[in-house]
């Protein structure tokens, strides 16, 4: 049972089990010993960054930031402390040593307190870069224009976007994954603190619930359509995989170098729409059952999709336009991106119906070889658009991961 | 107003002021202290000018005689670094002469400044002070140095508060409602800049800056109740009441506030309150909800925060050399931005910013708020 939260964990194992720190809850956990415990310590630093292969936490809350004032030095400065900070936070540690009650009474505590006693719930904290941060407005306010690379470009529009650009865009990213939301929540309201001044939040998101396996230790979770989301996705345990479509190697950027793309997109889902559609429509229109989470043309969930198989009608048993025919590398000249996407309620709309949907997030060498044309088909051809509208568009540029001593963006900004 | 009551600043009996002869401000006193040449510096300012007399003094007391030829009410300031007034007198209408006695220990670079229309940075001259006087480096004495100053500002402020009040008031029950209009927010400037001291009396500002929340059997009073009335719904059979009330609340915090005993703690978190008076009050419109006059409130309560942090910026320097030039480099960016929106000797109206306006205004507040939240956990490390 992993990738149960740690609320839900506790709820399950009972109220006997003390969560003294990292690690406490494992004995707790029915799952093997070798599986980790949702309250770990994820490794900060490492090859790549953590939060991408890591398999995917329970909840998020993502935050775009832009930068509102300063130079080159201060938003060194600023990269500097960030990393000195969500390197504590992603250890269960406040911000600073006895940041939350033990420093100064008469100043306001560094670190707000409201994550003091959890642990350190598998956070895991991922930066990267947008368009902005090279060239706004064609000025390069950071000397960096030069280092801007090739493939890192604002996405192209497509049939049925409703984007709006206040939830869009953005010069710096950060992707808070945990499996506590008050954790997540924490890291990102503290770098956006430390930021002010520097930075200011653009948009933000909330996730509660994965919609992707990003592991093979990991079940299929289900989107709010009620359907698999990932069973075919890009997993931790396929190096190959992972080098062929998400690690940027022999870049024209070094500073890129084991780094990759992440493309987001909120996607509002009409969902009493949608809970009006008949079963049979629904399983049609995706190409999959909802009950295994089984291809139309198999009966499990991993059995491979084959889209040539014909039905006695002599029409393909997985539609032309089906969801997952569309967006799968067979049809797209074996184009794969690594999904981490999120499910998300942003309470109701004011008419009654629920704002939510599914937060789309993306790991890929090249947007434009992976993404787009991804995007451009279903947006053209796939009938789940008419139950769909995507409505923020970000792509932002990921370094590698941080060796012992460095820092976010070094390599970009020194 | 606040939403909180203020951790009371402590009202004792007794004259907080350590320094005694921090006499500057006070324009009644002719006979202390010389400028240049034993006399006082003469200052003629104009709607356009301000000569000085002397760029240069001694340390010590130093006296300015202040002539307004000009036909706008004008201000004159004596600044230190970081726009930390040395003193002020502010309020000289056209033809009267004003003294100032300000007390300058240090030598160094100052900066003086006219203020025809009691608006902006003014028209600023450079003036270098040499020598210095005897004066204890204990930091004790320092804060002491910064609170008294402190309580100068406000005590000026005050004075010029009941004056504008007055006009104010006056302008309301003359029935003369353009000018009490134009009369609003300009009487609230004064208001604003030192709320913090004002709402540590927690009988006086719900009756002069409440709001009309609708709660049972909380009367609505003060500025809004006559903002109301202005705006929306006519004079009232009381409105005349309102307006004496509010007259005489002002000058029952003008009693009041003599006896005002500051800490350096209590400046750093007026500072800090003002700028969250900002931010939940401002920004968001609901402080002058029928004027929509905020911009001046705005710019008023960035100014009072200003000017304690600047009492205590000698302690800042002391002990954190990187967190005084953050904040003047922060308070000159709202600063801008605010100029940005000034029309004529006021501000755009609220109904006119458009949401990326008040994107830009929240994002200047957080960028300034932070540094000076840690302002209070400076001077008392």
């Amino acid at each position: 049972m992993s990738g149960v939260s740690r609320r839900r964990l506790l709820g399950a194992a009972g109220a006997g089990v003390a969560l003294a720190g990292a690690g406490a809850a494992a004995a707790a956990c029915s799952a093997p010993a070798t599986t980790p415990s949702p309250s770990d310590v994820v490794p900060f630093r490492g090859t790549h960054q953590a939060g991408i292969i890591t398999p995917a936490q329970d909840r998020l809350h993502f935050a775009a930031l832009d930068v509102i004032d300063g130079d080159r030095a201060a938003l060194q400065s600023l990269f500097r402390k960030w990393t000195a900070a969500a390197e504590r936070m992603t250890a269960g540690a406040e911000v600073t040593p006895g940041g939350a009650v033990n420093r100064n009474p008469d100043a306001p505590p560094d670190d707000n307190g409201e994550a003091l006693g959890l642990p350190a719930s598998q956070l895991t904290i991922t930066f990267g870069v947008g368009p902005g941060l090279f060239a706004k407005a064609g000025v390069d306010r950071f000397g960096l224009a030069a280092k801007r690379p090739a493939e890192l470009l604002d996405l192209p529009p497509f049939t049925l976007d409703d984007i709006d650009p206040a939830l869009s865009g953005g010069d710096i990213c950060i992707q808070a994954c945990a499996n506590d939301p008050q954790v997540a929540v924490h890291a990102v309201r503290h770098l956006a603190r430390i930021g002010f001044g520097t930075t200011a939040v653009r948009w933000s998101q909330l996730g509660f619930g994965r919609t992707s396996s990003t592991s093979t230790t990991q079940a299929t979770p289900r989107n709010l359509f009620g359907f698999k989301d990932g069973t075919n996705n890009l997993k931790a345990e396929d190096p190959a995989g992972l080098d062929e479509h998400v690690w940027i190697k022999g870049g024209a950027q070094p500073w890129l170098e084991g780094g990759t793309y992440l493309v987001a997109r909120r996607i509002r889902m009409h969902i009493e729409v949608w809970d009006r559609t008949s079963l049979n429509d629904q399983q049609l229109l995706v190409g999959r059952n909802k009950g295994e989470g089984a291809p139309l043309s198999g009966s499990k969930e991993f059995d491979l999709a084959d889209y040539e198989l014909k039905g006695e009608d002599g029409q393909p048993t997985i539609a032309l336009d089906a969801h997952i025919r569309l967006a799968s590398a067979h049809a797209l000249g074996g184009v794969k991106i690594l999904r981490r996407g999120y499910n998300f309620v942003d309470g109701s709309d004011g008419q009654g119906h629920l704002n939510a949907g599914l937060f789309f997030l993306a790991f890929m060498k090249d947007p434009a070889k992976q993404f787009v044309p991804m995007q451009s088909a279903l947006a053209n051809n796939d009938t789940m658009m008419e139950y769909i509208e995507h409505t923020s568009s970000a792509v932002f540029a990921v370094p590698p991961g941080l060796g012992e001593g460095t820092y976010w963006g070094q390599s970009l900004i020194e | 107003m606040s939403r909180r009551t203020s951790t009371g600043i402590v009202c004792a009996g007794i004259a907080a002021v350590a320094l005694a002869g921090c006499t500057s401000t006070a324009p009644t006193q002719n006979n202390a202290g010389g400028g240049a040449a034993g006399g006082p510096i003469a200052v003629k300012a104009s709607d356009t000018a301000c000569d000085v007399g002397a760029t240069e003094a001694p340390a010590g007391n130093i006296t300015f005689s202040i002539n307004n030829a000009g036909s706008k009410v004008t201000e004159f300031y004596l600044y230190g670094v970081g726009d930390r007034i040395m003193g002020e007198v502010e309020n000289i209408g056209p033809g009267i002469t004003r003294q100032l006695i300000v007390e300058v220990p240090d030598g160094g670079a100052y900066t003086t400044a006219c203020k025809p229309g009691m608006i902006g940075d003014g028209i600023r001259g450079q003036f270098t002070v040499t020598g210095n006087t005897q004066r204890s480096t204990d930091a004790n004495a320092k804060l002491a140095e910064a609170t008294a100053g402190y309580k100068r500002y406000v005590t000026s402020q005050i004075e010029t508060l009941v004056v504008k009040t007055q006009e104010f008031v006056t302008a309301v029950k003359a029935g003369k409602i353009d000018e009490a209009k134009a009369l609003f927010p300009v009487s609230r400037i004064y208001w604003e800049r030192i709320e913090p001291v004002a709402e540590s009396f927690g009988d006086i500002d719900p009756k002069v800056d409440g709001r009309d929340d609708g709660e049972p059997g909380v009367p609505f009073t003060g500025y809004h109740r006559i903002e109301k009335d202005l705006w929306v719904d006519g004079i009232k059979p009381d409105t005349n009441q309102m307006a004496d009330n509010l007259l005489a609340d002002m000058k029952d915090l003008q009693t009041r506030v003599a006896t005002v005993e500051l800490t350096p703690v209590q400046l750093a978190n007026g500072a800090k309150e003002l700028l969250d008076e900002v931010a939940t009050g401002k920004i968001t419109g609901e402080e002058d909800r029928y004027s929509h006059t905020d911009l001046w409130d705005f710019k008023a309560n960035v100014e009072g925060s200003q000017a304690s942090v600047a009492a205590l910026r000698p302690v800042i320097d002391e002990k954190n050399k990187e967190l005084g030039p953050q904040l003047d480099q922060r308070f000159a960016a709202i600063e801008k931005l605010l100029e940005g929106y000034r029309v004529g000797d006021g501000f755009k109206l609220y109904t006119e910013l458009t949401d990326d306006d008040k994107k830009k205004m929240t994002e200047a507040v957080d960028a300034l708020a932070e540094p000076i939240s840690q302002v209070a956990g400076v001077v008392t490390s």
